[in-house]
């Protein structure tokens, strides 16, 4: 089986991989990092959103044989013990019901306000819509990123 | 009316304490028991021991409290919101408090888990006095230390004091309370004196949650453990004939391709396969991996025939069926008062009126996915389950193995809504188990999820009223369901006893499509069915439509019908909350109100949808929603649970689209089927009818008005009715055809 050199949260990673593994696959069953949620498989829900070189990417359809010299980003590497903004705004908000979609959602959030610190509120609707969450927490989901803009300053 | 808690049960044979070897005192009780509507002691409590009770209270020498919550946490904030009416009346603060979900053991404990918005309304006395009698046995202790009167001590927040004002921490006399005898008839605070129920406590898990750490069933993992990807048939009706697994095999990382179905056989086959088993009978292709991925491959390049068992069936056929027995006359009665067909024959003006829901998939995000191993001392089981007892009691008749060899973890559930009520998968995983006697996991994928569910049964209401000088006479309402009809009280939720003449009739249709709980099952689209009829009945007597809800519920007040289950007043009360905070009497300009009451699962809700015209396609901004769930236990915990069914409601009436043909469904994925999504969830404004009655649930009750609300909302905007979900595809507007 080949295998690959990946950088995940910033660490060296060696992969043994078929060249078709989704990034999701490996990063849960070769890498023990099961923060990212396998939801649908065709990047539509959003669940296994994770960073590729800082934008939101979903992993589920994402070779892990396209993503060599790639800085890739889970939820477990935000941050150093759940300190980021938007983990802060999620906590503070107390966003999650079942809980299952929340890493996706909180990647989506952190690499959208990278990008538009400052966001409308139609804004975060529209950057959140790939990301279902069944529970429809989508209220509290649209008021942690307002608060975590904030946080961010 | 039967919205009190009426459990009764022996405190002496309800909780045992004793001290720990590693110092502090353990305080055990029996949850499921406690929490059962009828309490009962299954067990000579004379022989009763630490093994029979499954929830516990770790009181530590520093003064820690620790309480294992026993109860799958499927989102609905049990976990948080059960341990807070414990710590409120032991009277420690809630800051102190560690919550840890405990193992249910089949080997020990062998009780049900309640279900259906139950655990707080079941709860609710069981866990106050646990918690009271757990706090009188520390004062007694640290009063026999001072050497003074129990009633002259009282403990704040894990400290005790006496009349000369010394104190003593709740860890220094767990030694001593240990060996006390427990308290009978200990008393209870009052409402007004709670720190920690109406409280905003967050989530016990959050920190967990928001890093990503192993939670759920899917995070589940051993050294040493395969993955296995079934293939079931794709059609209902169809049987494996046989296959062909050169290509699976030749797939990297693929071990094995084995079948099972004899052992599933043999339960379907047995005396009491149990309510909760939804197995298919036909044989299945399992691909054994060593990833998740490879699996998943294996099982997409078998190549498989399959049969016909039974007929294969469609949604077009249904429907058509389903019509055919609203037409006939094979109703079973489920309620009946006066005399409808002579209402009907004296009245001024009938109105009858048919509603349509589609099947329904749960969709829980996670998909189902189990862990077994097998071997011959142990079976072990570890997954997402809302059933443990019956997964164990079904896999021990299945493989033919004893109970007591059989232990269920349960991890948290990345959803339920019903889904994970039926355990169909978990005893897949244990049988596969079996054959290969390595430890599994199971992972289904979407597809899978989504095509060999249990689903949401269709149904069909009509419903019709007779008017006379401007009352309403008589109503009549009939039920045409796949696969079973409403069950238990619900022909006794409103308008039963405020129409003389009143009558609910069901009649069913065998379908080989398996079909079960669905999020607030029945009641999810009777309230949109009923509520919208109510709607259109207030045109027709020309009666402001909530004046018409407030002048039926004049009628039961005092009502000596004891099978009525909702209360007028409680009904009055959140109808005139929601009037006063949405707005209702002083419309705005383009905006389209939709005004819905309903009872279920025993809360009252009332809720107002506000709709405006966005590009010619009504678009559903707004949604106020008044609550009488009684005492707030957590209110942060209670708005979500709201807020998620309000919204879960719009989305299913506004999107859920399910159809089989040739007994397969027409969609797999979320690519075709529709969720709600973030920028179509309308905004969500909760208020609550502050009273000191005994708490009722939320999982479910907020989400059946939701739909009617936004269905009158939407007559409102488009000038047309809509009688079938869902509403995008059943919509009729000048503005939307044109």
């Amino acid at each position: 089986m080949p295998t690959y050199n990946l950088k995940v949260n910033g660490e060296k990673q060696v992969v043994e991989a078929e060249s078709d593994t989704p990034l999701l696959w490996a990063l849960r069953d070769n890498l023990d990092l099961v923060g990212t949620k396998f939801g649908c498989g065709i990047g539509q829900c959003g669940a296994c959103t994770v960073h590729i070189d800082g934008t939101a990417t979903r992993s589920c359809l994402l070779p892990v044989s396209a993503l060599e010299d790639k800085e890739i980003t889970t939820i477990e590497g935000l941050s150093e013990n759940g300190s980021h903004p938007v983990q802060q705004a999620w906590k503070e908000v107390d966003v999650p019901q079942c809980g299952y979609c929340q890493a996706g959602q909180i990647m989506t959030a952190s690499a959208f306000l990278e990008t538009n610190p400052k966001p409308t509120e139609e804004e975060i609707k529209i950057a959140m819509n790939g990301n279902i969450c069944r529970c429809s927490a989508y209220n509290r989901i649209q008021r942690a990123v307002a608060i975590a803009s904030e946080k961010i300053g | 009316m039967a919205t009190e808690n009426n459990s009764n049960f022996s405190r002496r044979g309800f909780l045992k304490a004793s001290s720990l070897a590693s110092g502090g005192l353990l305080i055990g009780f029996n949850l499921f028991t406690a929490c059962k509507q009828k309490a009962e002691m299954p067990i000579d409590i004379s022989k009763l021991n630490f093994a029979d009770f499954n929830a516990f209270i770790k009181i530590a020498e520093n003064g820690m409290v620790t309480i294992f919550s026993p109860n799958p946490e499927i989102g609905q904030g049990v976990k948080t919101s059960m341990p807070m009416i414990i710590a409120e009346e032991l009277n420690v603060a809630w800051k102190n408090v560690v919550v840890e979900q405990g193992v249910l053991d089949t080997e020990n404990y062998t009780r049900q888990v309640a279900g259906g918005s139950q655990s707080i309304r079941f709860g609710w006395d069981a866990l106050r006095q646990t918690g009271a009698t757990a706090r009188q046995m520390l004062i007694n202790a640290a009063a026999a230390k001072w050497g003074v009167s129990a009633s002259e001590c009282s403990a704040k927040e894990g400290v005790i004091t006496n009349a000369k004002g010394e104190t003593l921490g709740y860890g220094d006399v767990v030694k001593e309370a240990a060996l006390l005898e427990i308290p009978e008839n200990v008393a209870l605070k009052e409402p007004k004196d709670y720190t920690i129920i109406g409280t905003k406590a967050i989530n016990v898990d959050i920190d967990e949650i928001v890093s990503g750490k192993p939670l759920f069933g899917l995070d589940y993992k051993e050294e040493g453990m395969v993955y296995a990807s079934v293939l079931r048939p794709p059609a209902f009706g169809q049987e494996l004939e046989s296959f062909d697994a050169t290509a699976a095999k030749n797939i990297s990382g693929v071990v094995d391709v084995i079948t099972i179905g004899e052992k599933a056989r043999n339960l379907l086959n047995s005396e009491k396969p149990g309510w909760s088993v939804k197995l298919s009978s036909s044989d299945k292709v399992v691909v054994i991996a060593n990833s998740t991925w490879a699996a998943m491959k294996g099982k997409k390049a078998i190549k498989a025939v399959w049969k016909e068992g039974t007929p294969l069936e469609s949604t077009e056929a249904h429907d058509k069926e389903l019509v055919k027995l609203l037409d006939g006359k094979k109703f079973r009665t489920m309620r009946s008062d006066g005399d409808v067909k002579k209402a009907f024959a004296q009245a001024d003006k009938v109105l009858e009126r048919t509603y349509e829901s589609p099947f329904l998939p749960h969709n829980c995000l996670e998909p189902m996915n189990f862990f077994a191993s097998v071997d011959d001392a142990k079976v072990r089981l570890v997954g997402p389950i809302q059933t443990p007892e019956d997964l164990a009691t079904a896999v021990s008749t299945m493989l033919d193995r004893s109970l007591e060899d059989i232990s269920v973890k349960m991890t948290r559930m990345g959803g339920g809504f019903g889904r994970r009520l039926y355990g169909d998968f978990a005893m897949e995983v244990a049988e596969i188990a079996d054959v290969i006697r390595k430890p599994v996991k199971m992972v289904s994928s979407r597809e899978d999820d989504m095509t060999t569910g249990v689903y949401r049964p269709a149904i069909k209401y009509r419903i019709k009223a007779s008017v006379k000088n401007g009352e309403i006479t008589g109503y009549q309402l009939k039920e045409a369901a796949v696969n079973g009809n409403m069950y238990g009280l619900i022909p006794n939720f409103f308008p039963a006893g405020a129409i003389e003449n009143y009558q609910v009739d069901v009649a069913s249709l065998k379908s080989n499509i398996t079909t079960g709980a669905w999020r607030a099952p029945y009641t999810n689209f009777l309230s949109y069915a009923e509520q919208s009829f109510f709607d259109e009945l207030a045109e027709v007597i020309e009666k402001d439509p909530v004046q018409m809800r407030l002048d039926l519920l004049q009628k039961v007040k005092g009502t000596k019908d004891d099978k009525i289950q909702y209360s007028p007043e409680r009904l009055e009360g959140v109808i005139n909350l929601v009037v006063e905070k949405s707005g209702y009497r002083t419309p705005k300009e383009g905006v389209y109100q939709g005004f819905c009451a309903y009872y279920c699962h025993n809360t009252h809700v009332a809720e107002v949808a506000d709709v405006v015209m966005e590009n010619n396609k009504p678009v559903v901004k707004n949604v106020t929603v008044a609550v009488d769930c009684g005492i707030v236990v957590n209110p942060l915990g209670a708005i979500n649970q709201i807020e998620g069914g309000v919204v879960d409601g719009v989305g299913h009436a506004m999107y859920g689209d399910f159809k089989f043909k040739d007994g397969m469904p027409d969609s797999s994925n979320f690519g075709t089927y529709r969720l709600i999504r973030n920028s179509e969830s309308p905004k969500v404004a909760t208020y609550f009818v502050e009273n000191n009655l005994s708490p009722t649930g939320l999982g479910e009750p907020t989400l059946p008005p939701a739909g009617a609300a936004v269905s009158i909302a939407i007559t409102k905007a488009t000038g047309n009715r809509i009688y079938k979900q869902p509403f995008t595809k059943n919509m009729v507007a000048k503005e939307i055809i044109g």
